[in-house]
Order: structure tokens, then sequence, then C-alpha cells
């Protein structure tokens, strides 16, 4: 099936088979990478992506249903700016080990930040309850979300 | 106070300092295995054996050939030309038996998620779909799958050739452990169930092996810990000379041990690509991964302690019966997490008197071997369980108990009942700093406060040693080619900034960071002037890896030392380009100056532009050495000791049986701390992995052997919402094995939280006179307990 969708600001049309799933085209077809695969029946969110506006998971989003739609992945949030003072902070406080899941979690950790300016640890854990992480054991990640949720709290 | 060697001006050695690959990995920049694609790349689906013990009648591949995209399908029977099998065994663990394993099922399937049949085809979904047209003819035989069925002479033998199910046996007797026990006021029993569980690394198992004909050379790109091993052992059942074989690690999506074993699938990978003369990629899917990545953990032990009522603890005396699934892992084996058991139980207290024995049986289940904490999990909570049931029985607080029975902070060295020796442990000054940090005494009084208003709330906790920077002693003296040395490999290059190549390997922990640091201190350099390579076998020194909390200790002394030789002969180099005695000069930010007064006489810019491009300019017998190159292997001890206390501050609903973490602290002795918040960062994800143990985390099979929660939704992970900030406090006792001094700190955080939790619950459950001793504490097992299930 042919489809037509703007990915990280720029328009793809593809010829996808009907049971791609959204992560394996932007992943195989684009070559974006940075969206991963952690257990392909949407549990893990490592491949959390925004499909206009909303974040999904890439595993569970067909690519046809797409079609027309606005996707961004990692590779456009790191690009456009949006998320570099969250990717710094992660940083800074090591609240990644492995990576793998962390382009996931960077997209959640930004939708809650962008429909909750100033949550709570509590509020945090639970925004990123459904982004697994082996490493790390959550509270690093934690204190980098409320850390950046501070930060442009003050920077308003 | 007197300055050890690492205290150097600008020194980074104790320093946080950020890991130099994290930008890249936060920007989704990565490259993980299964980001990999190479031209003319085919996919590989395994058809997995659906039973736990069958043989194999027939398979008829011939509807799956003609199906679009697929390049060959290949059985095990078929597989056996290009890989001979191995069998899992170590010379050291004497009396260990298993049997010879292939790539791929050959005649019989032994496990549920065995491999079968291999598909290769353009795209995985394509092989995957020819591997539904694949009929494999199976005649199902029963299953042992209870640990203690395995060594019932009624239920099959799982091996014909060897026997009984019975892989491996040790006992051990140290002190008068009859006498203590009976003259003891008080011998408490129990028995510990533990539930096995698995590493669930985010990024499953991934490889691509790709077999260049015209250079006869197998790249394998894999997700290892130990390249060099896999290198060895690649080469050696694949009939290549080990050159022929290079491995290369790229980012690895989670380890934990999961990726320090050699699987089946991985193997026929390597084979495969071997016979179809192209690239080959294989990533499992999660489904695959839970039957076909190593489990551990799946212990049933019976403890005693003998008790005085002054609180002395006088004998310990377990029995441990562990399942492994149909063959010991190779090469490793599956015999050393039972082994690692019997010698630490009691290892933190100095009580003479200690008994144990060790069953290891062949069972119809996934194969079971070295995770995380490696037997520690284990052994520390049978013998903080014990000790738990000890104090409650002669009526003393925990922490007094523990007080009066750790072994004293001044009796170094020394060595346990079961023989560890011990080099300096620190467990008395951990517990006191431990108190310093948790209000122990207030949060009893809370505690009390909340009990009468029917609020069950639990401290528990549990001291702990752990086993770190192995020698030669865990696997080389078995026979086993596991290099226990690293070596590193420093140059200066023609702008002045340093290239490492170090022989462990970065799966998240900081290698990279800690390699980077230490040879910036030994140096003298900026950290941002040097850059550390890893995970290559073509362009790394020969060395083991990173597991066993090995990396930092060993493979970061290395660093150091040929960090220093390096920084001799740039000194040597500035002595003869600046007419001054070398023992005069010093290199402070990537600057030769004079070592009394720190005066700037040369950047190392310029001292490299000399060596290479003017080296007319020095004397015609003078010639620089820019490279240098150091090995380290501890000598003294066959390992580093750890040591620490962990407690648990939670909440038990007796209505639920939910438990709720409130609180986690660690104290801990790694040594030397290299870099404090990528310390604290393995003590917190190791504490975690516990916890789920301990919660949450089960493989369950049914009497089948079937496993019936192999799936993401089912087995249940620690997510972040139950997880409770984690307090990590340090003590520092350096090894003096090395210069930087530091111990391993992977595993602590796994080794311990377990064991408190369950003290916690049952601190918070003594209302109600129950004890719990099997994880993980499930609501349905807590409430159980409580007679209410």
């Amino acid at each position: 099936m042919n489809i037509t969708l703007t990915v990280n600001g720029e328009t793809v049309t593809a010829d996808v088979l009907p049971r791609t799933h959204l992560v394996d085209f932007l992943r195989e077809h684009l070559e974006l990478t940075g969206s991963h695969l952690g257990c392909e029946h949407g549990v893990c969110g490592a491949c959390t992506i925004r499909l206009d506006g909303a974040i999904v998971r890439g595993c569970l989003v067909l690519a046809v249903q797409a079609d027309g739609g606005v996707v961004e992945t990692i590779e456009g949030l790191s690009d456009s700016g949006e998320i570099a003072d969250l990717q710094a902070a992660f940083i800074a406080r090591n609240a990644l080990q492995c990576g793998f899941c962390t382009p996931g979690m960077l997209m959640a950790a930004q939708d809650l930040l962008l429909h909750n300016a100033t949550p709570t640890r509590e509020e945090i854990r639970e925004h990123i309850s459904g982004n697994y992480c082996r490493c790390t054991g959550y509270q690093a990640i934690v204190d980098a979300v409320e850390t950046t949720a501070k930060q442009r709290a003050r920077a308003q | 106070m007197s300055l050890s060697p690492t205290d150097l001006p600008n020194s980074y050695i104790g320093r946080t300092v950020p890991r130099p690959n994290l930008a890249r990995l936060t920007e989704g920049r990565g490259l993980y295995v299964s980001d990999l694609t190479l031209p003319r790349m085919v996919h590989v689906a395994f058809l997995r054996s659906p039973y736990a013990h069958a043989e194999i009648r027939s398979i008829d591949t011939s509807a799956a050939e003609n199906m679009p995209g697929v390049v060959r399908i290949v059985t095990g029977e078929q597989m056996q030309a290009f890989c001979t099998p191995w069998v899992g065994v170590l010379a050291h663990l004497k009396g260990l038996k298993s049997a010879p394993q292939h790539p791929m099922a050959v005649g019989r399937v032994r496990w549920q998620g065995e491999p079968v049949v291999a598909v290769l085809a353009t795209s995985r979904a394509l092989a995957e779909d020819a591997a539904e047209h694949i009929l494999v003819d199976y005649s199902e035989l029963p299953a042992v799958v209870d640990v203690l069925a395995a060594l019932d002479p009624s239920k099959p033998v799982i091996h014909d050739g060897l026997g009984d199910n019975l892989a491996f046996e040790r006992r051990l007797d140290a002190g008068h452990v009859d006498a203590a026990f009976a003259e003891a006021d008080h011998v408490i029993e129990q028995s510990f169930t533990f539930g096995r569980h698995t590493g669930v690394t985010l990024e499953a198992r991934s490889i691509v092996a790709d077999w260049n004909k015209a250079e006869a050379r197998l790249t394998v790109h894999l997700g290892t810990q130990a390249p060099h091993m896999m290198q060895n052992i690649i080469a050696m059942h694949l009939g290549l000379e080990e050159p022929q074989v290079r491995i290369l690690c790229h980012d690895v999506g989670g380890s934990f041990g999961i990726k320090v074993h050699v699987y089946a699938d991985d193997m026929a990978v390597a084979a495969l690509a071997r016979m179809a003369g192209r690239p080959v990629k294989y990533v499992a899917d999660r489904l695959e991964s839970f039957v076909a990545d190593i489990h551990a953990r799946d212990h049933v032990v019976h403890g005693r302690i003998a008790v005085k009522n002054s609180g002395e603890i006088t004998a310990f005396e377990i029995d441990d019966l562990t399942g492994i699934g149909p063959y010991s892992m190779y090469p490793r084996t599956s015999a050393v997490e039972a082994n690692q058991i019997v010698n630490l139980v009691g290892g933190q207290y100095a009580c003479p008197n200690y008994r144990a024995r060790a069953r290891v049986v062949f069972q119809n289940k996934a194969m079971m071997s070295q995770y995380r904490g490696v037997g520690h999990p284990i052994a520390t909570s049978v013998t903080e369980g014990l000790v738990d049931l000890a104090a409650a029985r002669i009526g003393m607080d925990p922490l007094e108990i523990r007080r009066r029975n750790l072994v004293a902070d001044d009796a170094y060295p020394c060595a346990s009942a079961s023989g560890l020796r011990f080099e300096a442990m620190s467990h008395h000054a951990s517990l006191n700093k431990l108190l310093g940090m948790m209000d122990y005494a207030g949060l009893r009084t809370e505690q009390a406060a909340l009990r009468a208003k029917g609020i069950y709330r639990g401290i528990g906790f549990a001291s702990f040693i752990e086993i770190t920077n192995p020698g030669p002693a865990f696997y080389g003296v078995g026979g086993a080619r596991i290099s226990a040395q690293d070596g590193a490999a420093v140059r200066l290059d023609a702008t002045g900034a340093v290239i490492v190549q170090s022989s462990i390997t970065e799966q998240g922990q900081g290698s990279e960071a800690v390699i980077a640091q230490v040879t910036a201190t030994a140096m003298g350099v900026p950290l941002d002037r040097v850059r550390v390579i890893l995970g290559d076998t073509d362009n790394t020194p020969y060395g083991g890896g990173t597991w066993a909390s090995r990396g930092a200790g060993i493979g970061g002394e290395a660093a150091w030392q040929a960090g220093r030789a390096l920084r001799s002969n740039i000194l040597t180099l500035a002595g003869t380009i600046l007419q001054a005695r070398p023992e005069t000069l010093d290199i402070r930010a990537g600057v030769v100056v004079d070592a009394e007064d720190g005066r700037e006489r040369l950047p190392l810019s310029e001292l490299a532009r000399i060596a290479y491009f003017r080296p007319d300019t020095l004397p015609c017998d003078f010639q620089s050495e820019l490279m240098a190159t150091r090995h380290f292997v501890p000598r003294e001890y066959p390992f580093a000791f750890t040591n620490g206390i962990q407690a648990s501050y939670l909440e038990v609903d007796t209505d639920t049986g939910f438990t709720r973490l409130l609180r986690h602290w660690v104290v801990e002795d790694c040594g030397t701390v290299i870099n404090p918040q990528l310390v604290d960062e393995q003590i917190r994800g190791g504490v975690v992995q516990g916890l789920g143990a301990a919660l949450f985390e089960h493989c369950q099979y049914d009497a089948q052997g079937q496993m019936i929660n192999a799936n993401m939704a089912d087995y249940l992970v620690p997510m972040a919402g139950e997880m409770p900030d984690i307090d990590v406090a340090h003590v520092v006792s350096p090894t003096l094995e090395s210069v930087i001094g530091a111990k391993g700190a992977g595993e602590a955080g796994t080794a311990g939280a377990a064991a408190c939790v369950v003290n916690a619950v049952n601190d918070a459950l003594s209302p109600f006179w129950v004890v719990i001793s099997e994880i993980p504490m499930t609501p349905a097992l807590i409430l159980r307990a409580l007679g209410r299930g």
C-alpha cells in the first residue's frame, strides 16, 4: 500500500506491506534506528514515538495507520533541539546506562512535561511506568526529569 | 594524611564526570547490533521446540523451501558438519558432568524453546512465514520439570549416557558443626525457595555474522561481555583458527551476565553465515528471549543455624538443590551458582562451623547459568534469613545480633569457614554508616505507632559479601580459555590526544568513562583529550572483558599502568627536547611542566609534533615511543571481596497482600571509588534487579515444562512507579593488589536487596507469627501465608 506521511518534518511516500508496523517502517525503510524494539508487544515502551502530537508505541501501530499523519522520533526531537535540556539532564545525572530504553524514555518524559510542567516525583514515576529500564533502577531518570521541569519553570 | 599515588593534581579518580558515550545514546545515534544492516544480509528465524522433551521423528521442510524470500533451510542434523558440539564442564568443578550440546537439536529436544530448524530469508518476516510451513513430527516424552523429581530414579534420565540427572554435587564440612549444634541454646531450621528468573535485557540477544570467503574470515557483530572468549569458541567449533574470527561489540542494550554465555542459536548463526557465505542476522524476539536466554536462581535451600542466648552464632548448615535445565551452560558451566552459594553462606560472620551440600540437577527447562550476582542473592537470603530467625528466637534486635557476629573490621586478613580469603572489609563501619543514614530508632517508633492503627510496616537488613576482581581461579584453572588478565594500550597521537584500547567491554556500566578517567589521571591530561576503544578483538589487547565485577578493578588498573608507562616515555622525550632530567618534569593538564613549580615547558601537542614530524631534530640515538601497553591480573588473592549492608523499609497491606517499598538504603565498600555517580548508579540498578526478584520476577512452568508467562506482559519486572528512592553511601577499603585500589561494584546491589526485603516483610508481619521464605513474594503468596489466600 502507498502511504504518505511526515516524518521529522520531511514528507515521505512509501510502498509498505499492510502488516508492517510503524516502528519497523521507521527503522528498516527510513533507517531511523533510534526507536528501539524491546518487546514488540506493547509493554516495554522502547519504541515510543510521537504520532500527531501524542505518544504511541511504534510496535502497536501499523505504518498504514500513519498515512497522512505526522510522526516525530528521537532523531527529530534531537535535531530540532526540543529536548536538548532534557537530554543534557539525562547525561549529567547518568540517567541512562545501556541507553536502549532512553529514546522511548525521553519521548515519554517530554510528553509528561508538555502536559504537566511541574510534576511531582510520584507523577514522574507514574508517567514513565510504561517504559521499562533494566539498568538504572529509575531514580536517576526521575531526578533528571524533575531537574528539567524545575529548569523550565525557572526559565518561564 | 598521606596521599595515594592516584592523588595527583587534576586527578579524575574519585570525581563524577559524564560518560563520553551518552550524548549519542540520548539522541538515538547509538549502534546496537539490532540496528546493523550489511550488504547482502539475510535474516534467520528459528523454529523452536514446542515440547520440553520429545524425540524428533522427522522434519519436512519441502513446503517452506518454496516460500517467498527463502534462501536456505537448515536442520540440526545438517548443521553438524559445520559446527562441532560442546560440553559445559570445567576441571576444577570436580565431578561436574554434562552432555554434548549442538547448535540445534539433533534427534531429541530437551527444552521448550530449543532451536530445531533455521530458516534463512531476505527478511525476518519472510523467514517466520516459511518457518510456519515446516512440519516437525515429534514424539513427546515425559518431562523432568521439578528439581526434586529430577533425582527420582523412576523419572526419565535426560541424557541416556550420563546415567542419572545429577550434574554436580559438592560437600563442605568446616569446624565442628555437630558439636556446635549440640551445644547451641537454639537451633532454627528453615527452607528457602527461590523463583527462577531471568535477565530481560531490554535489547534482546542480537548477532550479525559475516563470512567473507575471499578473506576466509568471519566477522561477528555481537553484544557480548567477553569478546576474546567468543573468538576462541566460535573459531574452535567452526573449525577455524582464532585469527580468522573477529568479534566486534557495538553498543549493547543491557547484559547483566545474560550476554556472557555461548548460546546455541548464536553458534548456529555463526555456522549459517559460513554455510550461506553472506551476512546473517538474528535478533531474538522477546518471546524467544524468555525461553532461550539463560535463567538463574532456581534453588531450594534448607538451612539451619545454631545460636547461643548471648547472640553468638555458632554454626550454619545448608543443603541446596538447584535445577539447571538439560545442559550445563558453555563454557562457564551451570554449577558455578551452587558452588558460590556453598562458598558464600555465613561468610560475613565470624563463625567457624559450617557444613554445606549443593546438588545441581538436569531438568527439561530453559538452561540456567550465571546472571548478575551469581549465587550471592541466594547465599545472602539464606544467611540473613537464618540470622533474623535466630534473633527473633532469642529476642534480640536484628542489628544487635549482626553487631555481635559480623567479622571485626580489624580482623583482616582472615578467611571464612569455607576457605575464602579476605584482604580487607568493613562490616561494622558499614553498619554504623547505615544507621547514620536511616534513623533506625525513629523508624521503629513510627512502625509501632502505625501498627496500632492496623498499618504494617517492616524494617529489614542484609549484610553481604561480594566476590569481585576474579583472577584465574574462576575459570582459567578449570581449563576455560577465558583471560583472567586484561590489557590496555595507550598512545599519544600527533596532536597530543590520547587513545586507549582496552580489553574490557561496555554494556552501560560506564567502562568507557572509567578507562578514560584512569588514563587521563595516570598521564596528566585533560579528560576530553582521551578517546577509548573497546570491544574489538582486532583492535584491543587480549583480555577477559567485563563480567564478575572486574572491569574497573582489573581493566582499570591495566589502563593506569599503561598510562603511567606512556607518561614515563613522554617525559623521557620531553627531557631530550628540553635538555632537562625527566624526573624534574611532570605532565599536568596536557602540558609538560617543571615538577617543582608547575611552570609550563612544552604542550603535548608540540611534543607530539616534534616526535612524529621532526624526529630529525632529536639526537640520532634517540627513538621516541609514544605508545605503551600493560596488562594486569591480581596475584595475591584469587578474588577481591567487597562487603556492604542494605536496609529496606516497606509496608504490607494485609488485606490485599501488596507490598509497598518506601525506602531502601545501601552502604557498600568497593575500595577506591573511581566515579562516585557511576558506582552509585550500579548499586541502584543492582538493587532494583534484586527487588524484582523479591517481589515480581518468576519464570513460571507448568508440569509439562512449558513456560507459561514467557512474555513481557505476564513476566513482571520492576517499573518506576513501584520502586523506591535508594540512598547509597560508601566505606572505602582499597585493595592493595593494585595502585588504584578499586574493587568491583556491579553486583552488590543485587546481592542483598531481596534478602533485606524478605526480612522487612517478615518484620512487618511479625504480629501474625508468619515467616515467608519464598520469593517472589507475590500478593497471593503473602495472603496465603496470612491464611487469607
